[in-house]
């Protein structure tokens, strides 16, 4: 492990790599900052740029985005109560009451701190908890790998839906039509394709991510005639007061960082929960655990109310990491996207990723952390000025975005019938947003949706046809009874809880 | 009786998947693989009828959760305006090349959204444009067609 952690970090240490690290977490902070636009839409625009560089260059830049976004995300949640991501809505409870008491410049550096605590012991913890993973998931086999992805599906559709679970099948199952588009991949039998050779390789993971979320999402701002910077141009953003703590906020941080970091971890590493779910169990968690006179500041500037959404939800971004690298799939939308842009670069993650490309494997890991120092020590500083592109008016931004959007695509097929299905894809997107369809499990099946049919395919034939694989190994039969025992919750919660 | 735009949307999933199943069954398989445990019509038959099931079960069930979306304050003339400038963009893109097209679409997006401060407006598109080029073509050799750059001699 020793040597393998010295070849991450020879690799994430480089010039270039560090170079792409702070860009990453740069842009990834000014995009995540504007309310709407989270991570997967900043790794979304960053893809088609990537392809350009070798995969371990083009993975750190991805994750230093990713990171960027979530704590851009935590700034406009502070400044201005408009939370850019799901995962930074329990930030704004504490968060934006400080702001309003003057404490500006505090808060973001108690959410920076925890953030980079967070991070710091989920990155230790991924460190042990990876390649062990990575040697038990060897065990895995296709059935096994099957009912995960099932499981994977089900549970993102669970946690991602707000009560409507059908819908969010619905997007399962549309996401999984899309990905079958294009020649089988085993008799190279045209599917779906009506005679149109654009259609023969399939769609393109780029063309729907950037369709159902950087373009929809600068398309739904339009139509429902939002003004995501609206709520920027009413405070002074070049003064938000001094970012020092006193002794007694970091003493309550102390107590607050350890068990906000564990549980995000473990939230983060199951599939489906991720980032949003950490950071509110983390803040109900906290109000238990802190002290009745501490309890009352909560949601009026609490400082552990602010530090253990923070905490978590950074450690759970870390913890989405494991299921991807050690078993190469996704347990959320962010985490597919980076999975679509592994297989843009050839490589396919999964136990073997440990032994057969460790340089990737451990230079992804070290990122991370190295993005983190980034953030603390330029970012923090500078977000007065950062801070300043909430004000962007939408006149600008909204272009902007769809340029980019196009010019991404466009960078990579050369092709007008790409774009055109884009926009096609983009508009059916905004329309489906506008009526809580949502995008994370179409795009989670749109990536799993080759992998799952392989999976099944072997499957298939090793038990003849037979669907008994689901239940003849206990590790798969475990899995279909968990995916039993979520689907069985939604029921019960959407239908018999409720009369 | 009212039926809610989400339910109009399963109904048109419904369709859509009795479509996709109509056409997973038209997939050609090979003659010695057509009775195999697993083909090419497989996978696609299993979805065709999930989303029939799914969609189904949306609109034979009541709303829990119904979206309310005031349809009265939706920007339809700003948003189509858009989406028929990025088709005009696609169609040019290829044609006139990527400087020109694209400068166009940014002018005419950012008046289209309201915006009438004029120096932002320029310099936001051509200047832009050409730095954001030089970024990818001249920095990170990103090849990018342009016919017009290249009769103009500015790019090879």
């Amino acid at each position: 492990m020793i040597e393998g952690i010295l070849i991450g970090l020879e690799t994430a240490l480089s010039v270039k790599n560090l170079l792409m690290v702070m860009i990453g977490c740069f842009s990834g902070t000014i995009i995540g900052m504007l309310p709407g636009l989270g991570p997967m839409t900043a790794i979304a625009l960053m893809i088609p740029i990537t392809y350009g560089f070798e995969p371990s260059t083009g993975l750190i830049l991805m994750a230093g985005v990713y990171y960027g976004a979530v704590f851009g995300g935590s700034t406009s949640s502070i400044l201005i109560n408009a939370p850019g991501v799901p995962g930074t809505v329990a930030t704004s409870f504490d968060g934006y009451p400080m702001a309003q008491q003057g404490k500006a410049g505090k808060a973001l550096a108690i959410a920076a701190y925890s953030s980079f605590a967070g991070g710091t012991i989920s990155a230790i913890f991924l460190l042990i908890a990876a390649p062990s993973l990575s040697k038990v998931s060897l065990a895995f086999r296709s059935p096994d790998y099957f009912g995960l992805m099932i499981l994977g599906l089900t549970a993102v559709a669970a946690f991602s839906s707000k009560g409507n679970f059908l819908k969010a099948m619905m997007m399962v199952v549309l996401g999984l039509m899309l990905a079958s588009v294009g020649q089988d991949s085993l008799s190279d039998i045209p599917r779906f394709t009506f005679q149109n050779m654009n259609l023969a390789d399939g769609i393109s993971f780029v063309l729907v991510v950037m369709a159902t979320f950087a373009m929809s999402e600068a398309l739904t701002i339009i139509f429902k005639g939002n003004d995501p910077t609206k709520a920027a141009k009413q405070i002074s953003l070049s003064q938000l007061g001094s970012i020092k703590l006193d002794k007694e906020e970091t003493k309550k941080m102390v107590t607050t960082i350890p068990r906000s970091s564990v549980l995000g971890f473990i939230i983060g590493v199951l599939p489906g929960a991720g980032a949003t779910i950490a950071s509110f169990l983390a803040y109900g968690m906290e109000r238990n655990f802190v002290k009745d006179e501490e309890k009352e500041k909560f949601g009026k500037g609490s400082v552990n109310g602010l530090a253990a959404p923070e905490t978590a939800n950074n450690a759970a971004c870390s913890g989405s990491f494991v299921p991807l690298l050690t078993l190469g799939i996704p347990g959320s939308g962010t985490t597919a996207v980076m999975l679509g842009a592994l297989l843009g670069f050839g490589i396919q993650p999964g136990p073997r990723l440990y032994q057969t490309n460790p340089e990737i494997f451990w230079s992804v890991i070290m990122s991370m952390y190295i993005g983190m120092v980034v953030l603390l020590i330029l970012n923090l500083p500078l977000i007065p000025y950062i801070a300043r592109v909430l004000a962007t008016p939408r006149t600008f931004l909204i272009p902007l975005i769809l340029f980019f959007s196009v010019t991404g695509i466009y960078l990579i097929s050369f092709n007008n019938f790409d774009i055109y299905l884009m926009i096609g894809i983009a508009v059916g997107a905004t329309i489906l947003r506008l009526y809580d369809f949502p995008m994370p499990p179409l795009i989670l099946a749109f990536v799993l949706g080759g992998l799952m049919e392989v999976n099944l395919r072997r499957s298939l034939l090793i038990s003849d046809g037979s669907w008994s694989f689901l239940w003849d190994r206990p590790l798969t039969a475990v899995i279909m009874l968990t995916i039993v025992l979520i689907v069985g919750w939604q029921i019960y919660k959407s239908f018999i809880k409720k009369r | 009786m009212k039926i809610s735009p989400s339910k109009i949307i399963s109904l048109l999933f419904f369709i859509f998947s009795g479509f996709y199943l109509y056409t997973a069954y038209q997939i050609r398989v090979f003659a010695f693989d057509e009775n195999a445990a697993f083909n090419a019509r497989t996978f696609p038959v299993y979805l065709g009828y999930a989303g029939l099931i799914f969609s189904a079960l949306y609109i034979i069930l009541p709303e829990r959760k119904p979206s309310n979306v005031d349809v009265s304050i939706l920007e339809y003339k700003k948003t189509i305006l858009l989406v028929v400038l990025m088709i005009i963009y696609g169609i040019t893109i290829l044609k006139a090349g990527y400087f020109l097209s694209t400068s166009i679409f940014l002018v005419l997006s950012y008046i289209v959204l309201g915006e009438r401060r004029w120096i932002w407006v320029f310099i936001l598109s051509f200047p832009f444009v050409a730095i954001f080029m030089y970024l990818l073509h001249g920095l990170l050799n990103i090849y990018l067609r342009d016919p017009f750059l290249k009769y103009l001699g500015i790019i090879g």
